[in-house]
C-alpha cells in the first residue's frame, strides 16, 4: 500500500504533472476573477485558509516527511546537510501562507460587513514601545537564539571532501536558494536563466509599488481588494520560485534528470533528448529543405514570434478586455506590467513547448550565443 | 530617607550614580520615563515611542524583519570570531574549517554562522512575503520596498560568497555552477550574446581572460584568487553595502509612515 502511494507521488512529482497541477490550482486557490472565485468556494478551497486547512496542510507535510525519513532513497536527500533549510521551508512556507491568507479572509469578511480591518489604526489606542515592543523583541530574539544554538549543536554544518577541481560531482548544484534559477537552465540558455531572468525578477519586484496603482489594502492583510496582484505574486512566488527550488533540490539527480522523491538516483537512467529548434521545424520539417546559410533568414520566424509575443497581446488587450485598465493607468505603467508579465509567463510557456513538441530554441543562433 | 532602606539590591544599582549616568531615565516606571527610555537610547530610538496595537503582534509581523536584522548581527559576530582562525588560501582553508570544529573552543561557531546564514535568507524572503501580503509597499513606502529588494539580493550574494570559503567539493562546484552564468552575460561575458561585437578589428575585447566572470573569479576558473576575492567580498565588501542600505531601510521605515499599518 505504502509502496503504491510512494510510486504515485513519484509519478505526480514529475514537473510535467506537478507543475500543471500547480498552475491549474493557482487560480482556484487565489481566485483572480469572479468566475474562479465561484469555483473557489464551490470546491471548498476557502476552507484551506481556515483552521481545518492548517491541520490538513500540516498533516500532509508531516506524513510526507515521515514517509521520506523512512524511505531508503528519500532520506539521502532529506538529510543532506545543505538541504536542511529546505526541509524547514516545507513548514515555513505553508505556515506563512496560511497566516497571511487566514488574516486576509478575516479582514475581507470584516470589510464586507462594513467594518474596519483588524489592523485599523486608532490614534487614541496606542501602546508604548517600552515595554510592549522591546520585551517581545527580547523574547523573540532569545527564543530564536536558543533554536539556532540547538540546531547548530545537533546538526553539523555541511562539509564534504576537500575541493578537487578534477572531480566534478554529478549532479553539480548551485546553492539551494539559486536552484530555481538552475532549474530554469533546463528550458533557457544561461544568458537568460542566469542573467536576464534574475535581472527581470529584481526589476519586476522593484517595480511592483509603481505599477500597482490600487490604493486599497494598504497596511493590512486582505485578499479580495487586491486579488489580481496577489494572484500574480503568488504564482511567481510559489510556482516559479519555491516550486522550482524544490524541483531543483529534490527531483533532480545525475545529469539533471528527473527522479521522484522515493526513487534511486541511478546515474545510468536514460532520458531521450531529441529537442528540435523552431527553425528546423520550419525549414526541414514543414518546408522540407535544408537550413539556409544566412543566419537571419534561417531564424526569421523565431524573431517574428518573439516580437509578436511581446507586442500583439498587450496591444489587443489594451483595445478590448483591458481597455478601461489601460486608460486608467496610462501607457508607461501598462507596458511595464505587460513586459514583466509576459517575461514571467514565457517560462511556463517554454516549459510546455519543451514538454509537448520538444522545442529547444525559438531563436537558435549558437554562433552569436543568442538562443532563446 | 525611609524609602531608601526598602530598596532591593537591583534598585540600588539602578539608582546609583554610575547607572544613572548611563541610563539617564532611571527605572522606566512612569509613562514619561518609559517614553524617555526609548528616546534617550541611541539603539532603542530606532523605534518610535508609541505604536499602534496591531503592530506589536507576532501574528501581524511574524517578526521576520527584526529577525533578519538580528541574524545579520549574529552573523557579524560569529563571522568575526571565525576570521580569527580562518585563512583564505587553498592550502589552509579546508583544514582551518575542520579545526574550527575540532580544535577551537566553542567549536559551534561555524555551525551558527552557516545555519544562521540559511535562516537569514529564509527570513528575508518571508519578510518580503509579509510586506507584500499586507500591501505595505504601497505609497508612501514604494522606495523602501525597492531598497528592501536590493537588500534581499545582497543577502543572497552574501550567502553565495560565503559558500566558497570552506573550500570543499560542495563549495567550489556550487560556486562554479553559479559563476558559470556570468560567462553568458550579454556583452560583457565571453559566451554571451553581443560579446563578439565588442571588438577592435580582429581583436576581441571580451574573451575568457577579460570578461565579467574573470573579474569575479580573478582567473579563468575557481581557484586561489577566487577564494581571496570571495573572502574579501564576503567579509568587507558586501556587508559594507548591506549596512548602508540597511541604514537607509530602517530610516525610511520611520520616515515613510512608520511601521506598516493602515494609514
Amino acid at each position: 500500500m505504502i509502496d503504491i502511494i510512494k510510486h504515485f507521488i513519484n509519478v505526480i512529482s514529475n514537473p510535467t504533472i506537478s507543475f500543471t497541477l500547480l498552475t491549474v490550482l493557482a487560480p482556484l486557490l487565489f481566485p483572480p476573477t469572479d468566475w474562479f472565485e465561484k469555483y473557489h468556494f464551490k470546491f471548498g478551497f476557502n476552507r484551506l485558509w481556515k483552521k481545518e486547512g492548517a491541520y490538513f496542510m500540516f498533516s500532509c507535510i508531516t506524513l510526507f516527511l515521515i514517509a521520506g525519513y523512512t524511505d531508503e532513497f528519500a532520506i539521502k536527500i532529506l538529510t543532506k546537510p545543505d538541504n536542511i533549510p529546505i526541509v524547514l521551508m516545507f513548514y515555513l512556507i505553508p505556515l506563512t501562507l496560511w497566516l497571511a491568507m487566514n488574516q486576509a479572509y478575516n479582514n475581507d469578511e470584516r470589510l464586507a460587513r462594513g467594518e474596519a480591518p483588524l489592523e485599523q489604526n486608532d490614534p487614541k489606542d496606542k501602546v508604548l514601545v517600552w515595554p510592549d515592543l522591546v520585551y517581545i523583541e527580547l523574547i523573540c530574539l532569545l527564543l530564536f537564539m536558543v533554536f539556532l544554538i540547538v540546531w547548530s549543536v545537533y546538526i553539523g554544518a555541511p562539509l564534504e571532501e576537500p575541493a578537487n577541481p578534477a572531480a566534478t560531482p554529478n549532479p553539480s548544484k548551485a546553492p539551494w536558494y539559486f536552484l530555481g534559477l538552475q532549474e530554469m537552465l533546463v528550458y533557457f540558455d544561461p544568458w537568460i536563466a542566469g542573467i536576464i531572468f534574475p535581472i527581470f525578477i529584481m526589476g519586476g519586484l522593484m517595480a511592483i509599488p509603481y505599477i500597482d496603482t490600487n490604493k486599497k489594502g494598504q497596511g493590512y492583510y486582505s485578499f479580495k481588494e487586491r486579488r489580481i496582484a496577489i494572484f500574480i505574486f503568488m504564482y511567481g512566488w510559489l510556482a516559479l520560485w519555491v516550486y522550482l527550488i524544490i524541483v531543483g533540490t529534490f527531483f533532480r539527480g545525475p545529469n539533471w534528470n528527473f527522479y521522484g522523491p522515493f526513487e534511486l538516483w541511478d546515474a545510468h537512467k536514460v532520458e531521450a533528448l531529441s529537442n528540435v529548434n523552431l527553425s528546423e521545424y520550419l525549414w526541414v520539417k514543414a518546408w522540407n529543405q535544408g537550413l539556409p546559410e544566412n543566419i537571419l533568414a534561417r531564424e526569421f520566424l523565431g524573431f517574428v514570434v518573439v516580437i509578436l509575443y511581446f507586442v500583439v497581446p498587450p496591444a489587443i488587450l489594451a483595445k478590448t478586455y483591458l481597455k478601461e485598465f489601460y486608460l486608467k493607468i496610462g501607457s508607461t505603467r501598462y507596458s511595464t506590467i505587460m513586459f514583466f508579465g509576459l517575461a514571467m509567463l514565457s517560462l511556463p510557456i517554454k516549459m510546455y513547448l519543451r514538454w509537448t513538441i520538444n522545442l529547444k530554441y525559438i531563436i537558435a543562433i549558437p554562433e552569436w550565443f543568442f538562443n532563446i | 530617607m525611609a524609602d531608601e532602606k526598602k530598596q532591593n539590591p537591583l534598585e540600588k544599582i539602578a539608582n546609583s550614580q554610575v547607572w544613572k549616568s548611563i541610563f539617564r531615565t532611571g527605572i522606566p516606571v512612569t509613562r514619561r520615563q518609559r517614553m524617555m527610555a526609548i528616546l534617550n537610547n541611541v539603539f532603542l530610538h530606532l523605534h518610535p515611542v508609541r505604536l499602534p496595537k496591531h503592530a506589536v503582534k507576532i501574528k501581524y509581523t511574524w517578526c521576520m524583519g527584526g529577525l533578519s536584522f538580528f541574524l545579520f548581527l549574529v552573523l557579524t559576530i560569529s563571522g568575526i570570531l571565525l576570521m580569527f582562525y580562518y585563512r583564505p588560501t587553498v592550502e589552509y582553508a579546508y583544514t582551518d574549517i575542520i579545526d574550527l570544529t575540532e580544535q577551537v573552543p566553542l567549536g559551534v561557531m561555524r555551525e551558527i554562522h552557516r545555519w544562521g546564514a540559511h535562516a537569514m535568507v529564509i527570513a528575508v524572503w518571508l519578510h518580503m512575503f509579509r510586506v507584500f501580503m499586507t500591501g505595505s509597499y504601497k505609497p508612501p513606502r514604494e522606495f523602501n520596498w525597492s531598497v528592501g529588494v536590493l537588500l534581499m539580493v545582497i543577502t543572497m550574494f552574501l550567502s553565495f560568497t560565503g559558500y566558497l570559503l570552506p573550500w570543499d567539493q560542495l563549495a567550489i562546484w556550487a560556486v562554479t555552477v553559479g559563476t558559470n552564468m556570468a560567462r553568458a552575460h550579454p556583452f560583457i561575458g565571453h559566451e554571451g550574446p553581443g560579446a563578439s561585437l565588442l571588438a577592435i578589428g580582429d581583436i576581441n575585447l571580451v574573451h575568457a581572460g577579460s570578461d565579467i566572470r574573470f573579474a569575479l573569479l580573478g582567473g579563468r576558473f575557481v581557484g586561489e584568487a577566487t577564494l581571496l576575492r570571495f573572502y574579501v567580498l564576503h567579509c568587507i565588501g558586501v556587508p559594507f553595502i548591506a549596512m548602508i542600505l540597511m541604514a537607509v531601510h530602517f530610516w525610511r521605515v520611520r520616515k515613510d509612515g512608520g511601521i506598516s499599518g493602515p494609514l
